[in-house]
């Protein structure tokens, strides 16, 4: 099958060789653990979110994070990175300008297919799979099949070093902040906006919601082009990390439905602590044998949490 | 069983015995006239298609009729190849160790392995490994009245697992090279053309089995409850049904019978690989039944046909379009044509007959005029339609 799509090493996880004391390295995997479920949360976010609002599940998700990771790698190509940006500044610039261009792709998706096909959960996955399938073939046609590289500003280079075995490298610890600041942000939409109200309106009774006058049509696209924008500043996070290429999404995708399934639907609490359970068990179980047990170990964790608790952590709760 | 079956649906209605003669048709024409038309490698050709049918039949059964929709029917596709891959990796090694464990390091046969040298136990196993992962899985999953959606990501979290586990295990899997290199199945050479006719023949007479059996199945009382299962669980559990475990026995026969169709495409492809297992060729598998017509059985044959026949022309020439193209047919085959090729022929074939009776003054009624309108995009699924009906 030669348009298998190719796994590639995007994980590997800064592991100290020098066999310093225990504790640092206990440390270093709890860390990689939250690193790796910060950007599963970005991922999962949007997905949580058209799923507890709308029913759907996007396959396409994956291919806005492999949009957004292009971003930067476009800006770079244009403005010229390296010697001509020492200060990292299109990287910076790419984050926004990739929130913007998946968001603006989501919302089209939203409109064009998805709307259709509301009260159809298990066709809509395979229409959006189908789309999926051809975002990347469009990638493929334009940046070609093999990967890319992003230069990450030089300021990301290097680690912080708590202790001598101890280093926290730059970037993860951006892409924690990042992660802090998106999270954030959503829950003051949530929270204290008018249309995080809404869409929480949307989520919990849509009947109702319609019937005191509620655009739902309008929270269904603004929501979908919400998680899609996050999916691509997942993407300039995962650009940070390694090589991108046109099958980048299908390597975040089960583990992020995962998130869903255990997060439980459209909650903000669940969804972060689901992607940071997965994330750590995941870091865990890689750490203490291979990664094969660990998403095999995080499969049967879901599959018996679900049998506990089928909503899953965090139930959303209507009357 | 053939003689019983004819006297049975003898005494049958019409429609029964005139659906037997076209299924016996079909597989005369393709066991007799096929191999003197078509040339070797187009017969291989359709065998491996043919096989592959099968799964889309086994897919059909859980997702058209019963409303599961697996996305994880590789694993059990490739299970069942493996199973008698590894009776053929013994065969071929002479007393000794498969090629790819002596390159892996290993100097003694594992356990688990040796049994397999046995064929009976290895076609006990084709069918036995799929059942058995599927009732794992499934009396887990179901008991715990996961349904819809969280089924296939669960399911589709199988195929990514089982494709990690089977590269993993390079030592005793044959990691992402799977297994290849056969000489014999059962002591017949592979390389013979009469072995490799006599597979075909197989692979025809095991389609027209499962295709007979799930008739049989879908036609029946348990076939209702199938359905009903798909469109009213809840209600059916009120009945007093127990979904759970018919969905299980769905489940688990599904499971066997891909596995069945795996074994019969190892022999005759050559190589069993992570590569049929994985998340991408068991969402495709899937395609083949939406692209065909799903709750009808003769349409995951026909789909599974034609996607596979325009892979092998597209893919070729001029594998970009391709890619595109199977895009397009997994948007089109839900949003424009829900039930599928067959549903849509079927429509078609009503609505011209309808405009022919209803020029006859007395058979025009509005009722059903409207009904056989030409559905627009975005309508919920039209029931499927029965096939020999």
């Amino acid at each position: 099958m030669g348009h298998e799509r190719r796994r590639q090493p995007l994980r590997r996880l800064p592991v100290s060789r020098k066999g310093e004391g225990v504790l640092e390295i206990y440390v270093l995997q709890l860390f990689n653990g939250i690193s790796v479920g910060s950007i599963l949360l970005l991922v999962a976010l949007g997905l949580a979110f058209s799923f507890g609002l709308m029913g759907v599940i996007n396959m396409a998700h994956g291919e806005f994070i492999m949009i957004g990771a292009y971003v930067p790698y476009v800006l770079q190509q244009a403005i010229g990175g390296g010697a001509s940006d020492p200060f990292g500044l299109s990287f910076l610039l790419a984050i926004p300008l990739a929130f913007a261009a998946t968001g603006v792709l989501g919302i089209v998706l939203e409109r064009s297919l998805i709307r259709f096909l509301y009260g159809r959960p298990l066709d809509t996955l395979l229409a959006t799979w189908g789309v999926a399938l051809m975002l990347q073939q469009a990638a493929r046609s334009i940046f070609g099949a093999p990967n890319v590289q992003v230069t990450s500003p030089g300021w990301l280079n290097g680690g912080l070093a708590v202790t001598a075995g101890l280093v926290l490298p730059y970037k993860r610890l951006f892409i924690l902040v990042l992660m802090v600041a998106c999270v954030a942000a959503i829950a003051v939409y949530l929270t204290q906006s008018s249309a995080g109200r809404r869409m929480r309106a949307v989520m919990q009774n849509r009947d109702i919601a319609a019937c005191l006058g509620v655009a739902t049509p309008t929270v269904d696209a603004t929501t979908f082009g919400l998680g899609a924008g996050l999916a691509g500043v997942a993407g300039c996070a995962q650009a940070l990390l390694g090589p991108i290429g046109p099958a980048l999404g299908t390597y975040y995708i089960v583990d992020a439905f995962m998130v869903v399934v255990l997060g439980g639907v459209g909650q903000l609490a669940g969804t972060v602590a689901a992607a940071m359970i997965i994330g750590l068990v995941n870091t865990a179980f890689e750490f203490g044998s291979t990664a094969t047990v660990g998403k095999a170990m995080v499969l049967v964790l879901v599959i018996f949490f679900l049998r506990w608790k089928p909503a899953g952590l965090v139930a959303l709760r209507s009357r | 069983m053939e003689g019983s079956m004819t006297r049975r649906r003898a005494r049958l209605s019409g429609p029964l015995a005139r659906e037997l003669a076209i299924v016996a048709g079909i597989g005369v024409l393709l066991i007799v006239v096929a191999p003197l038309l078509l040339s070797e490698f187009r017969i291989a050709l359709l065998a491996k298609f043919l096989t592959l049918a099968i799964v889309a039949l086994a897919i059909d059964l859980a997702w058209g009729y019963t409303g599961m929709l697996s996305l994880g029917h590789g694993v059990f596709f490739a299970l069942g190849g493996y199973a008698l891959a590894m009776h053929m990796k013994l065969e071929a090694a002479k007393d000794g160790l498969p090629d790819f464990m002596g390159w892996s390091g290993l100097r003694e046969l594992p356990w688990f392995w040796a049994p397999f040298e046995y064929s009976g136990f290895a076609l006990l196993m084709v069918i036995a490994v799929p059942a058995a992962l599927a009732f794992a899985v499934g009396s887990l999953v179901f008991r715990g009245r996961v349904q819809g959606i969280y089924f296939s990501i669960i399911t589709q979290a199988l195929a990514l697992i089982g494709t990690l586990v089977f590269v993993g295990q390079q030592a005793y899997t044959g990691g992402t090279n799977g297994m290849t290199n056969f000489s014999t199945l059962f002591g017949f050479p592979l390389a013979e053309s009469s072995v490799q006719t006599g597979l075909y023949v197989t692979t025809v007479l095991c389609l027209g089995l499962v295709y007979g059996l799930l008739r049989w199945l879908t036609g029946s009382r348990a076939g209702a409850v199938l359905v009903a299962i798909r469109d009213q669980e809840n209600r059916l559990r009120f009945f007093g049904y127990d979904p759970a475990a018919i969905k299980l026995a769905v489940f688990m026969l599904s499971a066997a019978i891909a596995g069945i169709a795996g074994a019969l495409y190892v022999p005759q492809v050559g190589i069993i690989s992570p590569a049929n297992m994985g998340v991408v060729p068991s969402i495709e598998m899937v395609i083949w039944v939406a692209v065909g017509g799903r709750g009808t059985l003769v349409g995951p044959i026909v789909g599974a046909l034609l996607v596979n026949a325009a892979k092998s022309g597209l893919s070729e020439s001029f594998p970009d379009i391709w890619q595109y193209f199977l895009g397009a047919m997994f948007v089109g085959a839900v949003v424009l044509f829900p039930d599928g090729l067959i549903g849509a022929t079927k429509r078609g074939i009503r609505a011209l007959s309808m405009r022919r009776t209803a020029i006859a003054p007395s058979s025009a009624e509005p009722s059903t005029a409207q009904a056989v309108a030409p559905s627009a995009p975005g309508i919920a699924l039209p029931r499927p339609v029965e096939v020999g009906s």
